[in-house]
């Protein structure tokens, strides 16, 4: 009876043991720079820095396979941001990957959607309901304004709208020009 | 040598633990949807498979029956499998992040997979030595994969196949499953007497 108990306690210590060190000889790192990053970027997963959402981008970024000046919702603002965060020059967007505008969320016209779901399997944050056949609308809280849901729809019914400044979502403009500092000679 | 190459051909063919044996049957069902998923759990029992019918014989024969505690087989061979599976994703996770996204979510399945418990204690049954255990293991393990493979080979064709209403979904997959291992028990003409 006690050499059971003592074998299996034995045992089991033994095996746990083994765990223990291989969770740390084992222990994989995530990367810090790479979540730093992703919190930086405006979330909108639209696109246009040519990977699939702002997650991969980040990643990207951190190993260096992408440059900062990819992110047109950021704009300038964004592109200080990641600068300041990795020590990098300022350098301005890079038109090939768009320009940036005001932010702006769809707007789906009732009347003449006519229920296709297109629009539901493009939407990168499932800020788009209803079903076949029904008609669909879009949660404005969650819509990120990544227009990724308005070039399937086959009969146009999806408009961007700017979204209105109000006293529940204004904010103090981001300061994107920056006072330059001359040397003390030209002065 | 030819003892090492019959139990290998006895345990993929003749004895396959799936459709002989009836064994492993959960994740035969679960995972067969697709051949990608298939393949990727074949691989991690694979792996598991060999291992812990070699750590469980070793547990045995060096623990188990010098003590004379035999009894005990069943939850020290559990015990064993499950550190042998969580060792394997650890080293996976770390050494291949591309493996660790595909057998991922496969790996703790593993642990309650009814053939990698069978193998172990059918090891003991059959009095098998250390290079047999781990041929057995391996053997059966390929086994499953292949007919897991070939299972979910089948079933996708399904998937896009006119079958009839009432046998949509597991139905189906549960009759091509029985003739499957119709099959398989032709395999048992090999042996002679």
């Amino acid at each position: 009876m006690l050499t059971a108990i003592l074998a299996l306690g034995i045992l089991a210590g033994l095996f746990g043991l083994l765990l223990g060190y291989s969770a740390i000889r084992f222990r994989v790192e995530g990367d810090p720079i790479a979540d730093q990053i992703n919190a930086i970027l405006p979330q909108t997963q639209c696109g246009p820095c040519g990977f699939a959402g702002c997650r991969p981008y980040s990643e990207a970024i951190a190993a260096g396979e992408a440059d900062i000046n990819q992110c047109p919702p950021g704009g300038e603002a964004g592109i200080r941001a990641l600068a300041d965060l990795l020590g990098r020059d300022f350098k301005p967007l890079n038109a090939e990957h768009g320009e940036h505008k005001e932010k702006t969320v769809a707007i789906i016209d009732e009347q003449v959607c006519i229920g296709c779901t297109l629009c539901i399997q493009a939407c990168p944050v499932d800020a788009i309901l209803g079903a076949a056949k029904h008609m669909h609308t879009v949660i404005e809280k969650e819509c990120t304004g990544c227009e990724l849901c308005v070039e399937p729809c086959p009969v146009d019914c999806i408009h961007m709208q700017p979204v209105a400044h109000d006293i529940t979502h204004w904010k103090w403009p981001s300061p994107d020009e920056r006072l330059e500092i001359m040397p003390a000679t030209q002065i | 040598m030819q003892e090492l190459a019959l139990i290998l051909v006895s345990t993929i063919l003749v004895n396959n633990f799936v459709l002989v044996k009836f064994l492993g049957l959960c994740p035969f069902m679960g995972v067969s949807r697709k051949l990608e998923t298939a393949t990727g759990m074949g691989l991690a029992t694979t792996f598991v498979l060999t291992l812990s019918s070699v750590c469980s014989y070793l547990v045995d024969t060096y623990i188990l029956i010098p003590l004379g505690i035999e009894y005990l087989r069943t939850i020290a061979f559990i015990l064993t499998i499950a550190v042998v599976v969580q060792f394997t994703e650890m080293v996976v996770h770390k050494t291949s992040p591309v493996l660790y996204q595909v057998l991922g979510i496969f790996l703790p399945l593993i642990t309650t997979n009814c053939a990698v418990l069978g193998v172990a204690l059918l090891n003991v049954q059959e009095k098998n030595g250390f290079l047999q255990s781990a041929v057995y293991g391996f053997g059966a393990a390929v086994g499953f994969s292949l007919v897991l493979a070939l299972f979910a080979a089948i079933r996708e064709r399904v998937a896009v196949a006119d079958v009839p209403v009432a046998f949509r979904g597991p139905a189906i997959a549960l009759v091509t499953a029985g003739l499957m291992s119709l099959a398989f028990m032709g395999f048992s003409g090999l042996i002679k007497g």
